[in-house]
């Protein structure tokens, strides 16, 4: 298993280490409603080095991630960021990112799953171009605070510039150490920053983040909580809400997509928008005890509408909360609609996505 | 913590305690743990019968949900009531009143084939390393 550059640390915290894409990680160091709660009501402290960090170098590096991915890339300033997908021909989703506007090119964030699969393509489509795509994750560190506190903890930690950058937005903040770049960006549903700098400086800034956040009422959080926080938020997984079978109008992505750019997928989504989908992703609260997991069928009557994609008991609402893909008909009505959880059928009553909205921006 | 004397183990992690015919059954510290942010525990209803090494109840947590498997046959006389209310009785006291079931053996012989502490101990350091 590769190790991120804060592995050490998560041992010595005792935290439980699983496997996930290939990286040994954090998916608690407590227990995952603490550390869900924690950064809902004050903030947590994310190792999220694992995700795949890109960068597109060179003159075109514009035509790269204009073909890759489906925002449009052209207009965006340096310090820009965007949630967008990496479309195939089909429509299809390949993976969904965070790309943003460097000095001298691009940067995405990419799923540490879909890494490899995604530098592949990206070098598969720059041939002829004159782009370098150079794969920077092993040599930076990447750790995300999140929370309601988050803006102080920066501060504290002498990024008195942070408070100042927009949503979805990033700068390279001053710091005794050397220059971070401080993302306003998270998948937890919190106010919060992500912060790339060299792997070098990990065990530095890791140890400098307890220190000032934990007067703050921060904690360490592991991979557990970072799926209940985004899952109430509403945020898609890859490999859940969306797949390479799955296209970004079924999955309500639309705000990812731009109309107007020539990416791969544009004549796919093009033609998604004028017939319409098939399928929709749609947000459950479902009754009983048992929690809707991941492939349980969705019904209406005696008819298999449908499949959740996610499923959790919400530490927020304490309610059990999903998403389910279903027919686009069904998504439309007001059909009564039950979930098979491992024989039992429990009574869904449809809701908004996201589940959870956080109190200053409701 | 440290687990009673006299207790056997299913490697899946439930325990069994024997007193004449009647059979207690819970799940022990280390499963409680490992699972983490229990949310739903579903106990079979009494009178019902349990077989060795079948499942008889589900736990879930956050994460995921487990299958609560048998450590012998037999019929279930009293069930934990509890714990529908106050699952944290598992990670409290696993082996005290964080019970869930006791059955009336039928098999008595049974007991001999479950893991006693040491063996069970092996089968946590495998997991834990």
């Amino acid at each position: 298993m590769k190790k991120t550059p804060f592995h050490d640390i998560h041992a010595g915290l005792g935290a439980r280490i699983v496997e996930f894409a290939g990286y040994a990680m954090p998916v608690l160091y407590k227990d995952i409603t603490s550390e869900h709660h924690a950064v809902r009501r004050t903030a947590g402290l994310f190792d999220l080095s694992h995700m795949g960090r890109v960068y597109f170098r060179g003159p075109d590096a514009l035509k790269l991630a204009t073909a890759v991915q489906t925002q449009d890339a052209a207009p965006m300033k340096p310090g820009r960021v965007r949630y967008a997908l990496l479309g195939m021909w089909d429509g299809g989703i390949l993976d969904d990112i965070l790309i943003a506007r460097e000095n001298d090119g691009y940067l995405l964030v990419v799923n540490a799953s879909n890494r490899d699969r995604d530098v592949a393509w990206f070098r598969e489509r720059a041939a002829g171009l004159d782009v370098v795509v150079d794969d920077a994750t092993d040599r930076l560190a990447m750790i995300a605070i999140q929370g309601p506190k988050a803006v102080d903890i920066m501060a504290d930690l002498g990024f008195t510039g942070a408070k100042d950058i927009g949503y979805y937005r990033f700068a390279r903040l001053p710091h005794p150490d050397g220059d971070v770049d401080v993302w306003r960006t998270g998948y937890t549903g919190e106010d919060g920053f992500e912060l790339i700098f060299d792997a070098s400086r990990a065990t530095a800034m890791w140890n400098a983040a307890v220190e000032k956040g934990t007067p703050h009422g921060m904690i360490p959080c592991g991979l557990g909580c970072r799926d209940t926080l985004r899952l109430e938020a509403g945020m898609p997984l890859y490999g859940h809400e969306i797949d390479r079978g799955t296209n970004p109008y079924e999955a309500g992505l639309e705000f990812g997509v731009s109309a107007t750019t020539p990416s791969i997928a544009a004549a796919a989504l093009k033609a998604v928008r004028e017939h319409g989908v098939r399928r929709k992703l749609i947000g459950l609260e479902v009754a009983g005890p048992r929690v809707p997991r991941e492939g349980c069928g969705v019904w209406s009557g005696d008819t298999l509408v449908g499949e959740v994609r996610s499923g959790t008991k919400s530490p927020t609402l304490g309610k059990n909360i999903a998403t389910a893909m279903v027919l686009a008909e069904v998504a439309a009505s007001d059909a009564a609609l039950t979930v098979d959880i491992r024989g039992n059928r429990a009574p869904a009553t449809r809701t908004s996505i996201p589940f959870y909205r956080r109190p200053d921006r409701s | 913590m440290s687990r009673p004397a006299n207790l056997r183990y299913l490697k899946s992690h439930e325990w069994c305690k024997l007193e004449g015919n009647i059979a207690t059954i819970g799940i022990t510290d280390f499963a409680v743990s490992h699972l983490s942010d229990l949310v739903f525990l579903d106990l079979p209803e009494v009178k019902t019968d349990t077989m060795r090494g079948e499942p008889f109840g589900e736990i879930e947590s956050v994460k995921a949900v487990s299958d609560l498997y048998a450590p012998m046959t037999g019929e279930i006389i009293e069930r934990n009531e509890r714990l529908q209310n106050e699952l944290d009785l598992l990670g409290k006291d696993p082996f005290g009143d964080g019970w869930m079931l006791k059955i009336r053996v039928e098999k008595p012989a049974e007991w001999e084939s479950l893991l006693d502490d040491a063996a069970y101990q092996h089968v946590i350091d495998a997991e834990s390393h």
